[in-house]
């Protein structure tokens, strides 16, 4: 640590946060760029109380540094509690009945035999179901139940004193079903005789994270929800300027999210608190709606989520296991448990849509993009949110464009928000499209990106993808290896955006024996967003992150980010930067009278406290801190808006993928992936490649294996497990090489943002088939790619030869 | 869950491997040899299958729907508890002991998040019948560490960061320490097998191949 320039005293905290009038603001060079190839100062007015300007990650001493899992070592030995850990003296163990039938009129539910049965505490039949679109207008349909529109809806639920005697009762409640007709395939839906998942028009409002669909007002044609239209430009004008253009029909399958938590909750309903353990990726949204479905103060509304197995964007709210939990803890006066069995976790708590889309690119011989036209449909189940139009959106300057995404309902679990929603759809069709235009112009691919993308970073990006071994060792000329195994390598980009949670805060404090710690309602999903907040503590009182208490996951801290669309690191750690900073500066001004000088003469660097007029020799911090006049000081600080927000930025990457096809089996063994990717600064490195990771294996996954497969005949999902719905494990999994482009943009106190949905999974499809392409000739545009995709493909006739 | 104890009795010598008063343990494993999912289960169980048929048929015990009281040796101690004959270990550790630290995650056989060690060999212990870990040393995440001291793959994982949400890592954990148990020298394609059955959401493999690489004295490339 050894640039920092300290200056700001307790004066300019008087005035704090919030107030951003010319007085209380002041200019600070901030760096921007990347290290190595743009960096460069810049300078920015931001509010007076702002911390000193953090330099480049080399430069600081533990952000940005390779750094332990905070919570490695419980996660590691098992003491790490997860909700489904959670026991509570009395607690009883709940189970859902769900629908076996994808269309029906609940006509009646018999509770009987399952109230009476040994151990059961509690049974609760739902009569307000949450998730899915609703009716325009309701009086469309008049029951006392909801109408079922899938299979595993959740009808009813029991609490018993033990896990069997709850699915025994469970299994003795009796629903009378008035079957109607059902259509669970797309394309059937879309039919004009198709059955009607709604009578009428329904609309779905948007989850945090991206998920749902916030177009109110999108016309509805029986099933067909759609189209949610946008339009900048004369498009057809822009096709007749084009030299050239391409015209293709890709297709992409529902995936589960599959987090191995299940989702659930402990619910203990007590008359003056309801507290509520959560599998959740937003403490604040959970407490949000249970406060609201029982009508409680937040107050009384307490939620906690210590560690949490994964959400991947379907865990916001309370849902239905968390209303019917605190339902049935309430009636019951014990605590409930209530997680979902994974058949459960597959029907009806999330997915990601598919999509159908026909994608035309127009463009000049030079490359210039005249017209872009994207029309969509996909699935969403009896929910929205199959919009897919983001990459053909925003990652390329076009002169026009022409969305219509639609939405098309089915008699299937409601969709939610999966890693960067409609991206890896959108990107597995605009980036092969955009191969297929380079070949067509005969132009280099990276130099085609080159001319047709903005985005600085990701130039960078192309830059060392052009350098790479694995890109110098690729084969300009498609179909080359003559053997049954073909090689071929590929390359796609993302983007994702620059989103922020600006409900986002933290409160830090400092104790006389010199411990800090800090708090936040924030939860760690698994991305270490801990071990960050002990980082930033630890840059700032220059005390190891092991050595920081970090308490996050409740309520009763300050309100913390809902973990989705990326927003968690970018938005709260300038919140818990800015409250460690002004904790110091309130902590110096406790020690001051004991040192005999005034605050104003104090600064904390690298861990010891520093006199300016040289009044003493500096001291450790835990030493200086026996002398605070306060056994504690503490600051709260939440999300101030971002230094220049006229800047909107997006992030993205760029992945290339190696594969090997077996064009006898129809196999694609992807062996090597190169993932570049851009974070903003990144907190901890370490952890963000761990993301990256992830998210390319998730990419491969989706991309080669996960289909969420619905019998026709019956509305089931004929593979709700893990054993046949296959998600890749270690046999599939390439050497993965990941590059960090660290991009300083100037944003924040920090300067921090995140890695969640670029990292990786919105790439894979198209750099996979891009690969394809290039090792076979073939161009393969329908996901899963399945030896039987493969083999379908490669036996069309002509395969193309074209050099790219 | 009833308080009374029901009535169990030896089945005499001359017993068949299915009672029809419930499922009795060779009954059990005749089947159960044929339905193992992954290869770490099926090796658990063709040896559980060789060591049924060395058991005396005196030490083979029928047991009725109810619950009844055993005890198992977990982690070195012995435990007192009651299940049901349908109550798998994985259950009966979780909820009857309060060792939550093996996790459920598919029930079925599929995810390998609940593995822990029959003797030494790792076993699903969502599809291992409590009363099959009779007689058996079971060792869970819980065992292998002390407050002072974590095994060798556990302080590996947490230096390579072999975790994310840490959902599957007690089941990975286990899967790891049991390969370098027996093969102290692995090689990356030997991890890869040994968690063949272990699925990860958060997508950590590469970590947890060094990871395991490195606990084992392995030349690991670092992540
Ligand atoms: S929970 Fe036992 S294998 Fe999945
Ligand atoms: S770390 Fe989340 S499932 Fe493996």
């Amino acid at each position: 640590m050894a640039t920092h320039t300290p200056h700001s005293t307790l004066d300019a905290l008087i005035n704090v946060a919030g107030d951003t009038t010319d007085a209380s603001m002041k200019t600070a060079k901030m760096p921007i760029g990347i290290p190595g190839f743009t960096l460069h100062e810049e300078e920015r007015t931001v509010p007076a109380s702002e911390p000193p300007v953090w330099p480049i990650n080399k430069d600081l001493s533990y952000v940005g540094k390779p750094q332990e899992r905070w919570d490695g070592r419980a996660k590691a030995t098992g003491r790490a509690r997860y909700t489904a850990d959670v026991q509570l003296p009395g607690m009883l163990y709940a189970r859902f009945v769900n629908s076996t039938v994808p269309h029906a009129r609940v006509l009646s539910i018999d509770t009987s035999a399952a109230e009476s049965y040994p151990g059961v505490k509690s049974v609760h039949v739902i009569e307000k179901l949450l998730g899915g679109a609703v009716l325009r207008d309701p009086t469309l349909e008049q029951n006392r139940y909801p109408i079922v529109r899938y299979v595993g809806q959740p009808i009813a639920a029991v609490a018993a004193t033990t896990p069997q005697a709850a699915e025994d009762a469970a299994a003795k409640i009796k629903v009378k079903y008035e079957t109607l007709p059902f259509v669970v395939d797309m394309d059937q839906a879309r039919e004009k005789d198709s059955p009607q998942v709604f009578p009428g028009a329904a609309d779905q409002a948007g989850t945090a994270g991206g998920g749902g669909s916030s177009a109110s007002g999108v016309p509805q044609t029986g099933n067909v929800h759609g189209p949610a239209v946008h339009k900048q430009g004369d498009v057809e004008q822009g096709f007749k300027d084009a030299d050239v253009i391409v015209d293709a029909h890709y297709t992409t399958q529902v995936q589960t999210h599959s987090a191995l938590e299940t989702h659930g909750v402990v619910a203990d309903w007590k008359p003056d608190l309801l507290t509520v353990y959560a599998s959740t990726q937003g403490t604040a949204s959970v407490r949000e709606e249970l406060a609201a479905y029982f009508q409680l103060p937040m107050s009384k509304v307490r939620v906690i989520t210590e560690f949490m197995g994964g959400g991947f964007g379907a865990k916001f709210g309370a849902g239905n296991p968390g209303v019917v939990a605190a339902t049935l803890s309430r009636k019951a006066g014990a605590p409930v448990r209530l997680m979902l069995d994974r058949q459960e976790e597959h029907l009806s708590v999330g997915n990601r849509p598919s999509s159908d889309q026909r994608l035309r690119i127009g463009a000049k011989k030079d490359g210039t993009i005249t017209a872009i036209q994207l029309i969509s449909f996909g699935t969403a189940g009896c929910g929205t949110g199959a919009g897919c139009a983001g990459p053909a959106s925003n990652l390329y300057k076009w002169a026009t464009l022409h969305v219509e995404e639609n939405d098309v309902f089915i008699n299937a679990g409601p969709a939610a928000a999966f890693r960067a929603p409609g991206h890896p759809q959108g990107a597995f069709a605009l980036e092969q499209s955009i191969d297929e235009l380079a070949a067509s112009l005969n132009m280099d691919l990276l130099d085609l990106r080159d001319r047709i993308d903005e985005n600085p970073v990701r130039r960078v990006q192309r830059q060392i993808i052009r350098e790479s071994a694995i890109w110098k060792s690729r084969n300009p000329r498609a179909n080359a290896d003559v053997g049954p195994i073909k090689r071929g390598i590929g390359l796609s980009q993302s983007v994702w955006y620059r989103h922020l949670a600006m409900d986002s805060a933290a409160e830090v404090r400092v104790h006389k024996d010199g411990s800090v710690e800090v708090l936040s309602a924030v939860q760690d999903i698994g991305s270490g967003i801990k071990t960050v907040l002990a980082q930033i503590l630890a840059e700032q009182f220059g005390v190891p992150p092991a050595q920081v208490e970090v308490k996050i996951g409740d309520t009763n801290y300050p309100v913390g980010p809902n973990s989705g669309g990326s927003v968690t690191t970018a938005s709260l750690t300038p919140a818990v930067r800015d409250a460690a900073w002004q904790a110091a500066q309130k902590f110096l001004a406790s020690v001051a009278p004991a040192l005999g000088v005034k605050a104003s003469d104090l600064t904390l660097t690298d861990g010891m406290v520093r006199s300016a007029s040289g009044k003493f020799q500096p001291i450790a911090f835990r030493s200086a801190a026996a002398r605070m006049d306060t056994n504690q000081v503490s600051a709260q600080s939440r999300r101030i808006p971002d230094y220049d927000p006229r800047k909107y930025d997006t992030y993205g990457g760029v992945d290339v993928a190696e594969v090997a096809v077996d064009t006898e089996t129809g196999r694609i063994h992807v062996k090597h992936v190169l993932a570049v990717h851009d974070c903003g600064r990144p907190m901890n490195p370490v952890a963000v490649i761990s993301q990256i990771n992830g998210g390319v294996i998730q990419g491969i996954s989706y991309t080669l294996f996960e289909h969420r497969l619905l019998d026709p005949n019956y509305g089931i999902m004929v593979n709700s497990n893990l054993d046949k719905y296959k998600i890749a494990g270690s046999y599939e999994v390439p050497k993965i090489e990941v590059q960090l482009t660290e991009s300083y943009i100037g944003q924040s106190s920090t300067d921090a943002s995140g890695i969640g949905e670029a990292a990786g999974i919105i790439s894979a499809g198209a750099a996979i088939a891009n690969a394809f392409y290039n090792a076979t000739g073939v161009r393969i545009r329908q996901m899963p790619m399945t030896p039987a995709v493969v083999l379908a493909a490669l036996n069309q006739p002509k395969p193309q030869m074209e050099a790219l | 869950m009833s308080d009374h104890q029901p009535p169990h009795r030896e089945l005499p010598e001359t017993s068949s491997t299915t009672g029809n008063k419930g499922i009795t343990r060779r009954g059990f494993l005749k089947g159960a040899g044929i339905t193992a999912a992954g290869t770490a289960l099926l090796d658990g169980v063709q040896s559980l299958q060789q060591e049924a048929q060395a058991a005396t048929p005196k030490g083979v015990m029928e047991y009725g729907a109810e619950a009844f009281p055993v005890t198992l040796n977990i982690n070195g101690k012995e435990h007192a508890l009651h299940v049901e004959t349908r109550t798998m270990l994985a259950e009966a550790l979780r909820i009857g002991l309060g060792m939550t630290g093996t996790k459920i995650s598919c029930d079925r056989g599929a995810c390998s998040s609940c593995t822990v060690w029959l003797d030494k060999l790792p076993v699903n212990s969502c599809m291992t019948l409590a009363v099959d870990a009779i007689g058996h040393r079971v060792t869970t995440i819980e065992g292998l560490s002390t407050d002072s001291e974590v095994h060798p793959v556990q302080a590996a994982f947490v230096r390579h960061d072999a975790m994310q949400c840490g959902f599957c890592t007690p089941g990975m954990v286990m899967s790891c320490a049991a390969l370098i148990e027996r093969n102290p020298h692995p090689t990356e394609r030997d991890v890869r097998v040994a968690i063949s059955g272990n699925l990860c959401r958060c997508g950590t493999y590469p970590k947890v191949f060094a990871a395991t690489l490195d606990a084992a004295g392995q030349h690991a490339t670092k992540a």
